[in-house]
């Protein structure tokens, strides 16, 4: 399944620690199936963008080395207690997602 | 591989406008990288090109960045990596594993109070050193940590 994520966010001594869970493949197109030999076609997370309160915190560019699922952890000085969370991301096929959270 | 060659190459034509501003000086290649994807260095297969083209080459060794990684990484698919750095004013953190068919595996940038740290997992092909380049104004650190992998994170 492709497209969701779990977001856990919340303020640790002044700090909001976030952690996000994408599902995606995340293959590399180095891969070949081992039934038919054939490779397995490059799908991967390439961009991923993250707002609090509409202010853009963190932008990442991967490459397919990132493991499947991949896990994003990341920190925020000055964000507080209900502050909303917008994390994106768009793959080398175009497919995106996007997902918010409340920072707790 | 030849597929994500030819997606890359037909969305590269945007690109072609942010090629001119770099070579006329009206951009710095760190400013770039955030909008445009550094393409070259995401396929370059050599440590010191990707190094060069993110203008990292040279990057002054820096006992400020810790990279937190397993010594031994049983399965080469999942390796969590937590990259903090205590250099003041760094914006962003590229995390390089040199043994992969492509080194390159992120480069993300901070902004608005976030602070230059990561927590990952990525994939490494063999046992490598991962490396960890911080952008802090126009200065470039770096800092390797060994890794060994028991079983590969690529092929199969």
């Amino acid at each position: 399944m492709s497209g969701a994520m779990k977001i856990r966010a919340r303020m640790a001594d002044g700090i909001a620690d976030v952690a996000v869970l994408m599902m995606h493949p995340m293959e590399t197109g180095q891969r070949k199936d081992p039934r038919t030999g054939q490779t397995i076609p490059a799908h991967f997370i390439q961009k991923v963008t993250a707002t609090v309160n509409e202010r853009q915190v963190l932008v990442a560019q991967w490459g397919a080395a990132v493991s499947k699922n991949p896990l994003l952890g990341f920190r925020v000085e000055g964000a507080k207690a209900g502050d909303k969370l917008v994390i994106t991301w768009e793959d080398n096929l175009g497919e995106k997602s996007r997902a918010e959270a409340t920072i707790a | 591989m030849n597929k994500l060659r030819r997606l890359l190459l037909k969305s590269g034509g945007a690109s072609g406008a942010v090629a001119i501003a770099l070579a006329t000086g009206l951009l710095r290649p760190s400013q770039v990288f955030a909008l445009e994807r550094n393409i070259g260095a995401f396929e370059s297969k050599s440590v010191a090109d990707v190094l060069k083209l993110l203008g990292a080459a040279d990057a002054a060794a820096s006992q400020d960045i810790i990279i937190k990684a397993p010594e031994m990484a049983d399965n080469g698919m999942v390796v969590p990596i937590e990259v903090t750095s205590r250099i003041p004013g760094a914006t962003s953190i590229t995390l390089l594993a040199e043994k992969n068919p492509f080194p390159l595996v992120a480069h993300t940038e901070f902004s608005n109070g976030a602070s230059a740290y990561l927590n990952t997992r990525i994939k490494l092909s063999q046992s490598s050193p991962v490396t960890a380049v911080i952008t802090a104004g126009d200065k470039k650190y770096v800092v390797s940590t060994e890794v060994k992998v028991t079983i590969g994170g690529c092929g199969g």
